[in-house]
């Protein structure tokens, strides 16, 4: 039950201060899980997003669930998710029933100008720390560069580099396992 | 029954927007045309909020709908909704995926997949990069190199970064002394 209750407010502190959706809470997960409580390594919590972003539904409410549900099974699973939805629940209600020009408040523009700074160095710290412990090989850095440039620069759909860098991952251990066999 | 039409509404956009937040937004656009329990400037409207309050997009723009449509229980309802697939769905795989997380096959598949996601998550945040510190839309109609650039937000991002790198606090400390650095220096 502790266990559970801790679940829920890591995901709402991750759901209540995550600006600009799934990739965005990234460096919490990363602080919150694999830092702080070790209930996590940074490969898994990247193969949890690999899975979250070919799969249907919302990349954030994906991982969330998948974390719950390898720490406490499918309720961990089921309370992650409502910890991660309920700050939107509360704030967007609010939102919708009190503030009808909201983005126009200029105390509120000025703030989220800086805000996107901070997601934006946020993030790209994130990326250094994942690159750094997932490139292994220079096929890794080659599939690195191709992934962030067909997405950031030619608008791929992220699938495409996910099941191709899937392929690629298996015929490349093929190759080294099938030569470690001849020596 | 709305309640009900809202749950399956948003069921199915949970069962079918594959890719995060955005990937709904065809699926929104198809409820104004459809259902025509919102107009498309409400819906820019909403996106536009979604985006700059906390929580994931899709999430939040399940609620605003729902709300609209159908008051609270209507927003409950919408963000069960688009987020029930998604349990069903994870649950499967994560169950299996623990299983087959050691055969040589899937071990061999993440290895590739792993450095391409840090490059997916590196194009994310060149995008958010770019909006925060570049005005593309001015540098259009001028032309000047000096109208692309956003000095106030190019320098407070390389101050940040190198805070980011040098104390590794919670991301939630950063993004607290950015809303007061915005309102304070007008960003």
């Amino acid at each position: 039950m502790r266990e559970l209750l801790e679940l829920f407010f890591i995901f709402f502190r991750i759901g209540g201060f995550t600006f600009g959706g799934g990739y965005a809470m990234l460096p919490a997960i990363q602080m919150e899980l694999v830092e702080k409580r070790k209930w996590a390594t940074n490969e898994e919590i990247i193969d949890y997003y690999a899975i979250g972003q070919c799969t249907p539904g919302i990349i954030a409410v994906n991982t969330a669930t998948f974390i719950g549900y390898k720490r406490k099974g499918v309720i961990g699973g089921i309370v992650a998710t409502l910890g991660m939805v309920a700050p939107s629940l509360i704030i967007i209600t609010i939102i919708a029933s009190f503030f009808k020009h909201f983005k126009d408040i200029e105390i509120v523009q000025h703030a989220f100008g800086a805000i996107r700074v901070v997601v934006a160095a946020l993030i790209i710290n994130t990326v250094l720390k994942m690159a750094s412990q997932s490139i292994k090989n220079w096929v890794g850095i080659i599939l690195f560069l191709l992934a962030f440039v067909l997405v950031a620069f030619f608008q791929l759909s992220p699938i495409i580099p996910i099941i191709g860098s899937a392929i690629v991952g298996i015929i490349n251990c093929r190759n080294v396992d099938f030569k470690e066999k001849e020596r | 029954m709305i309640y009900f039409k809202l749950f399956l509404v948003f069921f199915r956009i949970g069962l079918f927007a594959v890719g995060g937040g955005l990937a709904t937004l065809p699926f929104l656009q198809e409820i104004v045309h459809k259902y025509g329990w919102i107009t498309t400037e409400e819906l820019m409207d909403m996106i536009a909020i979604s985006e700059s309050t906390p929580g994931p997009i899709g999430i939040n723009t399940a609620t605003f709908v729902g709300n609209k449509t159908a008051g609270l229980l209507g927003g409950t309802v919408a963000t069960l909704g688009i987020v029930t697939p998604s349990i069903v769905i994870i649950v499967i795989i994560a169950h299996y995926f623990s299983k087959f997380s050691e055969r040589p096959i899937v071990k061999s598949a993440f290895s590739g997949i792993r450095p391409a996601v840090s490059g997916l998550i590196g194009a994310a945040g060149f995008e958010v990069a770019k909006i925060a510190l570049l005005s593309i839309d001015s540098y259009k109609i001028n032309k000047n190199i000096k109208d692309l650039l956003n000095f106030k937000e190019i320098i407070f991002f390389i101050i940040i970064f190198y805070l980011i790198r040098r104390l590794n606090k919670h991301p939630i400390s950063y993004i607290l002394v950015a809303a007061v650095v915005g309102i304070l220096f007008k960003f």
